[in-house]
């Protein structure tokens, strides 16, 4: 008969640790601390702790899967190494060559959504429509309510899979943007030089 | 060089520039969705693999891509263009370096996405739909079949028929009151009107109005009313009425 590894029979938390990974394997989605606690009918805390030993168990280097805390939640992938056997086998229909229009555009609205599409036109000073319609299909951005003036256009935020495919545990992991506020600063200069020319 | 020949490869469109210019005029290409930068840049380079400075295309290429950036912004902002027209030129510029700031860090932003991309490439993972929750079921109680069949016999029985009487409306003939008043008038030489059908629904006194005009117009009654809304009075016509008994001269009519 085939006995469990002594190193974690040992821990009292080895039965749910196995548990959160049978339900980790099944997931198609990140879970969240308390969906794990919900499924295995366990107390948060310590669901928490017996995650502590998957993720010693599943970390990168160890293991072809991989543990991770993605978009809100917990969830399986592949290890970085296997990256290029995965590559033969499997798409990534939703990165799959991003133009650089759909990029800008994700990042806006990924730090000021929800936000329309005339928001993004106004920013990038090209009509926003397809690379909006483009990334709602690959399932990155979607619809979250109107505006609130008359005729409200459609507000769009980023998704769940948006967080996982770049990697992100929440959307507050993005960085700060305020390094480049030296260019903005040029920028006015300049302006202003041509500004004075003009009036003159 | 001629500029109308300038060869493009843009997201929007790939062809020679007059090309572009020619289905921007008819409407056939949205001009929003056409990055001038990327002509201009074709255009410098076409310009840069030449030794010479041909000031002609230069001047035609200003012309033309101006008229084009000037289309496109209306295009984009067609609110817009009253209001930053009113604006100060140093109100204007603060305007416009706030929207390219804006721009730089949300280029900078997708720049970030794109090395964070490369980065994350390696990862793989399951995608697809969340498999569906367990379906809770509500079991029935132990059922009697002749119950059902009960049940549903009530229900295969004929709705009972909707009355739609209250849907017309119904106007008794005015001979009705024609018999009436003139009976009114063997007994009475005069009477009120109003006295008279006080009981009545309203539509029956309409109908006993028109009956009124019947008589008037026959010349079997006169009518009388001394100020608008005040009683109708209603005599025997031809006859002097006087205060006499009434039903002693009704009476007497009728024994004629």
């Amino acid at each position: 008969m085939d006995a469990p590894l002594r190193l974690i029979a040992s821990n009292p938390l080895d039965q749910l640790a196995r548990t959160l990974e049978a339900l980790l394997v099944v997931a198609s989605a990140p879970l969240s601390v308390q969906e794990l606690s919900d499924a295995a009918d366990d107390d948060p805390e310590r669901v928490e702790a017996a995650l502590g030993l998957v993720r010693e168990r599943y970390a990168e280097g160890r293991s072809g899967i991989v543990v991770e805390h993605v978009a809100g939640g917990w969830a399986f992938r592949s290890a970085r190494e296997a990256a290029q056997a995965c590559a033969r086998l499997f798409e990534k229909p939703a990165q799959r060559n991003l133009s650089q229009a759909a990029l800008e555009t994700l990042a806006i609205v990924a730090y000021l959504g929800p936000c329309s599409r005339p928001d993004v036109a106004r920013i990038r000073g090209v009509s926003a429509d397809s690379a909006v319609a483009n990334l709602v299909e690959r399932g990155l951005i979607t619809e979250s309510g109107r505006d609130d003036a008359a005729g409200g256009a459609i507000r769009y935020r980023t998704t769940p899979l948006f967080e996982r495919v770049f990697g992100l545990e929440s959307l507050s992991q993005l960085p700060r943007l305020d390094d480049v506020g030296a260019d903005a600063e040029q920028i006015r200069e300049r302006l202003h030089e041509v500004a004075e020319k003009r009036s003159a | 060089m001629i500029v109308r020949e300038l060869e493009l490869d843009l997201d929007a469109f790939e062809g020679p520039f007059d090309l572009l210019l020619t289905l921007v005029l008819k409407d056939e290409l949205d001009l929003r969705e056409v990055d001038v930068a990327g002509i201009v840049l074709a255009f410098i380079e076409r310009l840069a693999a030449r030794d010479e400075l041909d000031l002609e295309s230069c001047g035609e290429f200003l012309v033309l891509i101006s008229a084009l950036l000037e289309l496109k912004a209306r295009g984009l902002f067609p609110e817009e263009a009253a209001e930053l027209a009113e604006l100060e030129p140093e109100a204007a510029a603060e305007e416009l370096a706030r929207r390219l700031a804006e721009y730089r860090r949300m280029k900078s932003a997708a720049a970030w996405l794109r090395e964070r991309l490369e980065t994350e490439g390696a990862r793989y993972f399951r995608l697809g739909p969340a498999p569906l929750a367990p379906k809770v079921e509500t079991p029935l109680g132990p059922q009697e079949p002749e119950r059902l069949a009960q049940v549903i016999r009530m229900l295969a029985v004929d709705p009972p028929e909707v009355s739609m009487a209250h849907m017309a409306l119904r106007f008794p003939p005015v001979t009705q009151f024609l018999e009436r008043f003139r009976s009114v008038l063997r007994r009475r030489s005069r009477f009120d009107f109003d006295q008279e059908v006080r009981e009545l629904p309203r539509i029956e006194q309409a109908v006993a109005f028109l009956a009124l005009l019947e008589l008037r117009r026959s010349g079997e009654i006169t009518i009388d009313q001394p100020a608008p809304f005040a009683p109708i009075r209603i005599a025997r016509a031809g006859k002097d009425s006087s205060d006499q008994d009434e039903r002693t001269t009704a009476w007497t009519l009728r024994s004629a």
